[in-house]
């Protein structure tokens, strides 16, 4: 068990030293790239461009350069944006993480809830006028873009209907440190929450309710009825139990991706300054050093998922536990 | 009412007229049709037939286990008296498991793969009777030790990815067993299994009776099967109770051309060796193409004007059959084997 988890951990490092190469590669390496122009600004002499060139290190080989600045990302931590001359790269990803984490986890209890009442209650009601109602809602639910959601919800809860008592307590847009104020910190996530947790409510309901369905046919479930334990125990204890597998995949792989920066919609939509956005506005200055750092920290979250999903499936299923 | 305050000679099930049809595109199907047998306590019944006879289906709607909507069952199951078909589903909860006790064919599958088997038998236990959680497992351990699950106490924690088919047919059984039940409905519980497994799991049921007092209904298309441990027969075919005997009658003196095809398909112990088995012609009816009248009519050497219509089962001293051919002078009739044998 021990070794296993050791050798998962180091295959993890593995990993994300291959996505730093790609990283740097990707934005330093490829020709027109040069940064040096784009920081020197337009028109700059040779001499200013060289000067700048060593000033960041850019004049030396490729592997010192990918050195340095793993170097500068995670030891002396020093890395600075090549657009907001002395901005520090580490600290501005520090600060916007506990925005984006705060954003997603609040969203993923909801849909983690949503998706699994959607899915059991559809799935255990098969055919029925609720079963065809959920999955209408769900399908809706899923097709709804996330901006415009979250633009209807702007619109209705901070400009039409924010002064009548309906709305009144939802405050402006941004975030509020959970430290600072914690009720505060939930009143102004709350909106966000649903309108991220919508479209994944659909979708997961809609996947664990054909898993449902699907083990629900399964001989062990007739196994379960012929023991006389009621049909909700067969349902929850042998039903949902077995189809979990499905379930807590997608959610690992949804949960990393939406850490990583998959959330930008709604982080902009509601002004919130999380890694996506941080993301987003790096990639359109095209500002490397940010870049780079967003996409490590990214990947770090998916692979880290990832990694998590695969401890929890030891739990949730035994024949992943001796397959070791 | 509890089974040893019954008197003795009230039958444990009685299933009159048992019809079981799946609704499809091509209009409804009849998978058992007309099935009417009594269970007397203690008594071990076969039930043989090929696949697709309609045992399986039989046994599923006794226990009210067919759940598809497209499934229409009528007639009458009744259990000690008390009438299981259409019966609210917590009342039928309270027979199931504690009374009658099921054991499905494939072990591979019949077991949830994510709970152990001890939680499994523990969870049927304390379904049907207040009990602690130590004194379930305590009872589970003992069950898996009865049914010869070697390391009992090791093999409770077990999953049962972890176990052997035989090992975990022996779980499906101690979980069926669990509650002591007066009825044991066991659905071909040894033909996914070896054969030296098959002998323990058959002496393991035969046990059962004697130890618990359980009657058994045992589905199985294997006859010898049924010459180890059966008292009473159902021969069936296409849905249909054909012939119905005690074990001694209907090995002995089988009434049905179809019994007689069934025992014409087994091997002689004695005598010459025949140079062919005698083979059915023919296959089975298609369920949706079900011949009129007798429905072994198409494939049967006998046949005649009088089979047009279906058959019904009669006939006296216990061993019925359902055939026209006169009663008197029918086993002069049955082919032998003995005309085809090779010369030595």
């Amino acid at each position: 068990m021990l070794t296993a988890l050791i050798s998962r951990l180091g295959q993890m490092v593995l990993v994300m030293f291959g996505i730093s190469v790609v990283a740097f590669l990707i934005f330093f390496a490829t020709p027109g790239a040069d940064p040096s122009a784009r920081i020197a600004g337009r028109n700059a002499s040779q001499e200013t461009l060289a000067q700048v060139r060593h000033d960041f290190g850019l004049d030396r080989p490729l592997p010192v350069r990918y050195a340095l600045m793993m170097k500068r990302l995670f030891i002396s931590r020093d890395l600075t944006s090549f657009v907001n001359r002395g901005q520090k790269v580490v600290p501005t990803v520090l600060e916007a993480i506990p925005i984006t984490l705060s954003l997603v986890l609040g969203a993923a209890v909801f849909w983690v809830l949503g998706g699994l009442i959607v899915g059991v209650v559809a799935g255990a009601t098969r055919g029925t006028w609720l079963d065809r109602t959920l999955m209408i809602l769900s399908l809706i639910g899923v097709s709804i873009p996330v901006f415009w959601l979250g633009e209807v919800a702007n619109l209705v809860t901070q400009s039409r209907w924010h002064d009548s008592w309906l709305f009144s307590w939802v405050p402006p847009l941004g975030y509020i440190p959970f430290t600072e104020d914690p009720w505060g910190w939930f009143k102004a996530l709350v909106i966000p929450w649903f309108t991220l947790a919508t479209l994944y409510i659909g979708l997961y309901g809609r996947v664990l309710r054909a898993s449902i369905i699907e083990t629900m046919q399964e001989d062990f479930i007739r196994t379960a009825r012929a023991k006389g334990i009621g049909e909700r125990r067969v349902l929850l204890h042998h039903g949902l139990r077995t189809s979990l597998v499905a379930f807590v995949t997608m959610f690992g792989l949804d949960f990393g991706a939406l850490v990583g920066g998959g959330a930008l919609l709604t982080e902009v939509v509601f002004g919130l300054q999380g890694v996506g956005k941080l993301t987003y506005g790096a990639l359109q200055t095209l500002d490397l050093p940010m870049i780079l750092a967003t996409v490590i920290y990214a990947s770090f979250f998916v692979v880290m998922a990832n990694f998590i999903v695969d401890v929890v499936f030891v739990f949730i299923d035994p024949r992943v536990r001796d397959a070791h | 009412m509890p089974i040893d305050k019954m008197p003795p000679d009230r039958p444990l099930l009685v299933v009159e007229n048992l019809c079981v049809s799946f609704r499809t595109e091509g209009g409804v199907v009849p998978a058992v049709s007309g099935v009417s047998f009594s269970l007397a306590q203690r008594e071990i019944l076969g039930v043989v037939g090929e696949s697709g006879s309609g045992k399986s289906q039989t046994l599923l709607a006794i226990l009210g286990l067919i759940s598809s909507p497209n499934v229409v069952v009528t007639g009458s199951v009744r259990f000690l008296g008390q009438e299981l078909l259409g019966l609210k589903r917590r009342a039928l909860d309270a027979i199931r498991g504690r009374q009658i006790g099921m054991i499905f064919q494939d072990p591979m599958t019949a077991l949830t793969p994510v709970h152990t088997i001890g939680d499994q038998i523990i969870e049927q236990i304390r379904a049907h009777e207040r009990v602690s959680r130590a004194a379930a497992r305590k009872r589970a351990v003992d069950l898996l030790d009865a049914v010869g699950l070697p390391s009992p106490d090791n093999a409770v924690d077990r999953y049962p990815h972890q176990l052997s088919g035989g090992m975990r047919q022996r779980a499906v059984i101690a979980m069926a067993l669990s509650c002591n039940p007066a009825l044991l409905i066991a659905d071909e519980p040894t033909t996914a299994l070896d054969v030296t497994v098959q002998a323990q799991i058959l002496e393991l049921i035969g046990r059962l009776r004697n130890e618990f007092g359980s009657a058994v209904i045992l589905v199985t298309h294997d006859l010898g099967v049924v010459a180890e441990v059966a008292d009473r027969v159902l021969v069936m075919y296409a849905g249909r109770v054909v012939e119905e005997g005690s074990k001694g009658q209907l090995f002995r003196e089988p009434l049905h051309p179809y019994a007689w095809g069934l025992f014409g398909s087994i091997p002689p112990m004695q005598g010459p060796r025949p140079a062919r088995l005698t083979a059915i012609p023919g296959s089975p009816p298609k369920l949706s193409q079900m011949p009129q009248g007798c429905a072994f009519g198409p494939r049967c050497t006998f046949r005649h004007e009088a089979c047009a219509a279906q058959p019904a089962l009669g006939g006296a001293g216990g061993h019925r059959s359902a055939c026209f051919l006169p009663r008197d002078g029918r086993q002069d009739l049955r082919p032998t084997l003995a005309g085809r044998a090779v010369p030595a």
